[in-house]
């Protein structure tokens, strides 16, 4: 048995051999032949090829390999990511990591979501405890280029605001003149109230917390006159407030929030990945598909952008990693940018933002998908 | 006897103890060496892979934001590192208002919880009791949410008999202001520093030649006292006017404001390490055998000579290397300071690492703080055990 191995072994490393020569070898030559004839045909059927620097597909390998996407989103502002009375996560920021589970998996629910605060978000996603950053973050360049993160896109325009009781008489900032003022730490919002205020020239004490939660406790029981974030954060903080009713936004907006999520430096694959699956959402309303209509239009639709996104069309689904259907998977399972909108921060929920810049760019705002082509 | 020693001579060097147990060290130092550089080195790996690299000089950046409580001027045009600086006084000065003020309580729990009388002594039991089990994250939220923050808003302010003022934005206090007279009250004040030294020292010898037991800190203190004193009515301008708290818009101004943040974490870490002073006094007292106190009574000393002389100094042998410990827990559990908002060194460093994003960089630096803290502590009251120990002869 050994001696017929070996024989054979020395047959085919002579067979190697001689093909590498070059020398025509008729006899061992079939052997070969079919291995070569293996590779060649393996590459031809891969997606198709992009130059990949390292890195580059790190990210989507680990989460197909895990089998879930691990978001970390905020848990404590109703309307972008808070835990929901049935103890289920719900927001604008969690429902785009449901959209990335679906455009990644076909299946919404395969996502881990964690917690995490202002102060350490930016670590979690460094050291990769997170896959991608859902969190109400404003896009800045130290995040941009220090913090090791690229933003993917905006997914919701904001602005800094401030929340006063109604009672206070306080109208403008200059009234807050000697005024203490609570606000969050490790946010932009707390650089841009000292900014502000600098710019004004107004004297102010800051008292600074944590977390939102411990804020606004400081704030309603009247530790200080105002409290500043986001304003869609106060909208939202407000509903939650012992009495809504007796507290006022005013009307300044501090600073230009552009909030969007943010994935890790050095995987372009997953950037990619990423920043379509937001521009499939936006593209969802433009064109008007939504997940009650979405079974027809693919059934039915004839414009040649709709077909090619929702994969009936060329392989753009390929292109990024994904199946074919990733923005069908995304529309069908949680909606477009409407759809995700109206359930969190639409005229019907207690955090109701009117869409303002959040509107499409055909309605006078700044969602602009670039073409799926 | 020649044949044993020959044989013990004899012994290999893997079966001597004394070679066996420096070869021990040798490997076991080793080991720490390699464990060492092994989590190093993957430090190093797992930040190089991250494309993060280890420096310090961010520090010297513009911090951009404001700071709540300060002892110098501090905004945002401020560095990084004055930030840290701020946040390191805030926590020495609590630190050091929580130690006074504890030992303070302490020893009259201590006391207390020993007295013979049966409400005073049950009152200190209970106290003792209900604290000491308690968790002091919840006690410290329990004062800044329960107590400090439910004082009556700005302009419902209340006043205390003293011009103190009571509300949820700070306590105001009476606060002295120097005056043009202040540099030589001044002068005057290290006078009577010296004064005080002198009537020390001559007591020492005094009672080191008569063996008498006079009461030499309460003297000098007098002596100091007494220079201070008339220094202040000799003088003809006052060298401090009273400055008054007072609601002027939105907030206190004047005076002294001690913030509801200061106030609850002080509060919280004096009481909270109160109750384990008192067991700590208590058992030092306790450990005196009766038979001292019995044999000062017979030496004809009263009961206050007795504690003075005989009971302290042997109670504090034993309270002392306890009592370091209560004050090391006192400074490292100030850095519970970030739950109720007040800007402790621990506080801004987190505020820094946000806003830098440089993590290993500020939890080193804050590590390195409470470490050099702490040793500090330890060293001086090493310092103080080594004076007071038992001299044995």
């Amino acid at each position: 048995m050994r001696k017929s191995y070996s024989i054979l072994a020395i047959g085919a490393i002579l067979a190697i051999v001689l093909t590498a020569c070059g020398t025509a070898a008729p006899a061992p030559a079939p052997e070969t032949v079919t291995k070569v004839e293996t590779v060649v045909v393996e590459v031809t059927s891969s997606a198709p090829v992009v130059v990949a620097p390292t890195g580059y597909g790190v990210t989507l390998k680990a989460v197909m390999e895990r089998g879930n996407l691990i978001c970390g989103v905020n848990s404590q502002v109703p309307g972008f990511g808070y835990v929901d009375a049935n103890g289920n996560f719900a927001g604008i920021d969690v429902d785009y990591c449901r959209a990335l589970a679906a455009a990644i998996f076909g299946d919404p629910t395969k996502v881990e979501f964690r917690p995490v605060t202002a102060a350490e978000r930016f670590t979690a996603l460094q050291s990769g405890e997170i896959d991608i950053l859902s969190r109400n973050t404003t896009w800045s360049l130290v995040r941009d280029t220090e913090l090791g993160g690229n933003f993917v896109h905006t997914t919701f325009y904001d602005g800094q605001g401030m929340m006063v009781p109604k009672d206070s008489g306080i109208a403008t900032l200059q009234d807050l003149e000697g005024g203490t003022v609570c606000v969050q730490t490790g946010t932009t919002t707390e650089l841009n109230l000292a900014d502000v205020m600098a710019s004004l020239g107004v004297t102010y004490t800051p008292a600074v917390f944590e977390d939102a939660d411990a804020t606004f406790a400081a704030y309603a029981e009247g530790r200080c006159d105002a409290v500043t974030t986001d304003k869609s954060g106060l909208v939202s903080r407000r509903s939650v407030l012992p009495d809504p009713a007796n507290h006022v936004i005013l009307d300044v907006t501090m600073s230009k929030e552009p909030l969007g999520p943010m994935v890790r430096h050095g995987d372009d694959q997953w950037f990619d990945i990423a920043q379509w699956t937001v521009f499939a959402l936006f593209s969802g309303e433009e064109f008007g598909i939504t997940s009650a209509n979405v079974d027809d239009m693919r059934a039915s639709a004839t414009a040649p952008e709709v077909r090619r996104m929702l994969g009936l069309e060329g392989d753009l689904g390929l292109k990024l990693g994904l199946t074919n259907d990733f923005a069908y998977n995304v529309i069908k399972m949680v909606g477009n940018y409407e759809e995700v909108y109206n359930r969190n921060l639409g005229p019907d929920t207690p955090t109701y933002i009117p869409r303002g810049y959040n509107s499409l760019y055909t309605d006078g705002g700044l969602l602009y998908s670039p073409p799926f082509r | 006897m020649q044949l044993e020693r020959k044989r013990e001579t004899a012994i290999p060097f893997w079966r001597d103890e004394r070679i066996l147990k420096i070869l021990g060290q040798i490997v076991f130092a080793l080991l720490v060496l390699i464990v060492g550089a092994l989590i190093y080195q993957n430090m190093q790996a797992g930040l190089a892979k991250q494309g993060i690299s280890l420096s310090y000089s961010f520090l010297n950046g513009v911090s951009g934001f404001d700071l709540a409580e300060s002892a110098f001027p501090y905004d945002r045009n401020s560095t990084y590192w004055q930030a840290f600086l701020a946040g390191l006084l805030n926590t020495l000065s609590v630190g050091v208002a929580g130690i006074v003020f504890s030992t303070i309580l302490g020893v009259i729990l201590g006391v207390a919880r020993l007295s013979t009388n049966f409400i005073v002594n049950r009152l200190a039991t209970f106290y003792l009791e209900l604290i000491r089990n308690l968790s002091l994250l919840v006690f410290l939220i329990f004062w800044y949410l329960g107590v400090f923050l439910k004082l009556p808003r700005v302009k419902d302010a209340v006043v205390w008999p003293g011009d103190i003022i009571l509300t949820n934005r700070g306590v105001g206090i009476p606060w002295g202001i120097p005056t043009a007279s202040f540099p030589t009250f001044r002068l005057i004040l290290l006078g009577g520093l010296i004064v005080a030294i002198i009537v020390f020292f001559a007591l020492r010898a005094y009672s080191k030649r008569t063996g008498r037991a006079p009461l030499t800190l309460l003297w000098s203190l007098l002596a100091f006292a007494f220079v201070a004193v008339a220094g202040w009515f000799l003088l003809p301008v006052k060298p401090l006017t009273l400055d008054l708290t007072f609601v002027k818009g939105l907030n206190l101004s004047g005076g002294k404001i001690l913030s509801p943040e200061f106030l609850a974490l002080t509060s919280g870490l004096v009481l909270y390490t109160a109750a384990f002073i008192g067991e700590v006094v208590r058992a030092g007292i306790q450990s005196v055998s009766k038979g001292q106190v019995e044999a000062s009574r017979a030496l004809g000393l009263n009961s206050f000579q007795t504690l003075r002389l005989i009971v302290f100094p042997q109670a504090l042998r034993v309270i002392i290397p306890p009592l370091t410990s209560q004050y090391l827990n006192l400074v490292k559990n100030s850095s519970l300071a970030i739950a109720v908002g007040y800007p402790d060194v621990f506080y801004v460093s987190n505020t820094i690492l946000n806003q830098t994003g440089r993590a290993v960089e500020m939890i080193s630096l804050v590590m390195l703080t409470y470490l050099m803290f702490s040793l500090l502590t330890s060293v001086l009251m090493n310092w103080y055990n080594q004076r007071i120990k038992l001299v044995e002869r």
